[in-house]
């Protein structure tokens, strides 16, 4: 799911820095090595925008530690949404499986951040039409709770309890320009009206 | 009508005309299409995205590519599509537009691809208030074919930029040349004014009797030689003469049309290296376009068809999609018309 952008912009707090992250993700991929038993046929597919940069960190963590270059690529889930009648269409971002495909490979979806659990359940659904996976899981940056669908994460790199009138927001140098996961208060009035 | 919670009326949107759309427009359209591309890789060439909407191809000419072609791109989008074709229906029995429009209507289309002899018929059904549904022109008279022009647009964009380096990219600056019979064609009228939104400059090449009046109005040059313009191109789109509309009547013969206007192996070799042929078929192989050339690495003919299902899956999505269309100045445009 992607992080609700809160218009409060600097009332947002700040849980996790650029230092935390980076701990985080290391340990993430040390888990994928251990619970993988070396992760030689783990693919890494991240969820457009910031999963993707995810993904790719990842990749480059799972390189450090077993030596071996990990496919990473990308999965859109756009068309696979349930909310699509309710908003205008929207453009479409890339799809791209690495050459080795998703067949009987352990596929690692990758986000930043896990909420209701309708984008995973969209991306299983892509994934589906793409191929039979061995396996799937789940690594997440933050997961802030509120599932509306039986969804969990298998890695995930900070539990954050938060209220549904709070916003998480994830930044990553690659879109952003600086690592960051904000948390901030959601504004009950649209900022045009006030 | 029943709608689920939280889903919005849609207010019909459509695409009545390439002219309509901003540069924004089409490369979103050309942007969106690229990412349809990719669904042809698949095992499974199938996205849910329009499951449970239904798309009329209603044809009142007889065009069996272009309606084929939208009927694979709606099928891919998972869409229900009800072919309605005016040959030995209600229509050959009297029944008018409006009448046709209503009975679409009653059967819940949440669009209508529309082919009709008449220029304005798609504009007619689209404003008329008579239905609820998003209306694609897929041809009308001499008029338009938008499609037509956005799918040339977008194989332009990937032989000459590349399908990856295109993103979010026109064809600023590029040089493309329609050659052939202009008069009758709606395939060169919604090419040029999609190419010149996209920063292109066109020039058409015809005999002056294949040349529509007015059409120093219209964004493009006019040349009677072709081979003065050959090596300045970047894409040169071969027309079929139509000649079901012009009853031997503009050329002398068929043969001196073809050696002043027709491609033939070394008219394309006085092309630049990079440019390449088109055509949106049917081609008349030996009148405008020599079986060497038609052949050739470098004549898309074969490409823009499939080109062809993308664009359209792209044009159904964006207007079918979500609540309301991702192309709201194309039909905000089209009301102002009025």
């Amino acid at each position: 799911m992607d992080a609700q952008h809160d218009h409060t912009g600097n009332a947002a707090r700040p849980v996790l820095e650029a230092s935390d992250i980076a701990r985080v993700l290391t340990r993430i991929a040390h888990e994928i090595v251990e619970r993988a038993k070396g992760a030689d046929d783990v693919v890494l597919l991240g969820i457009p925008t910031r999963g993707v940069y995810l993904a790719r960190r990842l990749a480059g963590k799972l390189e450090e530690i077993t030596g071996r270059k990990t496919p990473v690529g990308s999965l859109d889930i756009t068309m696979y949404r349930d909310d699509l009648r309710m908003r205008p269409a929207r453009a479409l971002a890339r799809t791209e499986i690495p050459g080795e495909g998703i067949e009987s490979r352990l596929v690692v979806l990758v986000d930043d951040v896990l909420f209701s659990g309708r984008t995973i359940r969209a991306a299983l659904d892509a994934l589906g039409d793409i191929g039979r996976p061995r396996a799937v899981q789940l690594a997440v940056l933050v997961d802030r709770g509120h599932r509306e669908l039986p969804i969990r994460a298998d890695y995930v790199g900070k539990n954050l309890p938060t209220s549904l009138r709070e916003t998480v927001r994830v930044q990553l140098a690659e879109e952003d320009g600086r690592d960051a996961v904000l948390l901030g208060v959601k504004q009950t009035v649209p900022a045009g009206e006030q | 009508m029943l709608r689920p919670p939280g889903d919005h009326p849609r207010t019909p949107r459509h695409l009545i005309s390439a002219a309509d759309l901003t540069r924004d427009d089409a490369v979103l359209i050309l942007d969106t299409a690229e990412e349809m591309a990719r669904v042809a890789d698949r095992p499974i060439k199938k996205l849910p995205t329009l499951r449970g909407r239904t798309v009329v191809n209603l044809f009142f000419e007889d065009s069996t590519r272009t309606r084929i072609s939208f009927e694979a791109a709606a099928k891919r989008l998972s869409a229900d599509v009800i072919n309605f074709s005016a040959k030995g229906s209600s229509v050959s029995k009297g029944e008018s537009l409006k009448d046709t429009a209503l009975t679409l209507e009653a059967m819940g289309a949440d669009a209508v691809v529309i082919r009709h002899g008449a220029s304005g018929a798609p504009y007619r059904l689209a404003t008329s208030g008579w239905i609820d549904s998003a209306v694609v022109n897929a041809g009308d008279g001499t008029h338009e074919h938008p499609t037509q022009a956005l799918l040339d647009a977008f194989t332009m964009r990937r032989r000459l930029v590349g399908p990856d380096a295109g993103i979010g990219r026109d064809l600023e600056g590029r040089r493309i040349t329609i050659v052939g019979d202009i008069l009758h064609s709606r395939v060169a009228r919604s090419n040029v004014h999609l190419l010149h939104t996209l920063g292109a400059h066109v020039t058409l090449v015809a005999p002056p009797t294949l040349v529509p009046v007015g059409v120093e109005q219209w964004p493009c040059d006019v040349s009677y030689r072709l081979d003065d313009v050959l090596p300045k191109s970047d894409a040169v789109m071969m027309l079929r003469v139509q000649r079901e509309r012009m009853n031997a009547a503009y050329f002398p013969t068929e043969r001196e049309y073809s050696r002043r206007y027709g491609l033939d192996g070394e008219r394309m070799g006085k092309m630049p290296e990079h440019a390449v042929v088109m055509h949106p078929g049917p081609m008349v192989r030996g009148m405008e376009i020599t079986a060497e050339v038609a052949d050739s690495d470098r004549c898309t003919a074969v490409e823009q068809v499939a080109n062809g299902v993308s664009t359209r899956m792209a044009v159904l999505y964006l207007l079918l999609g979500g609540s309301e269309t991702a192309l709201p100045s194309a039909s905000a445009r089209t009301e102002e018309n009025k």
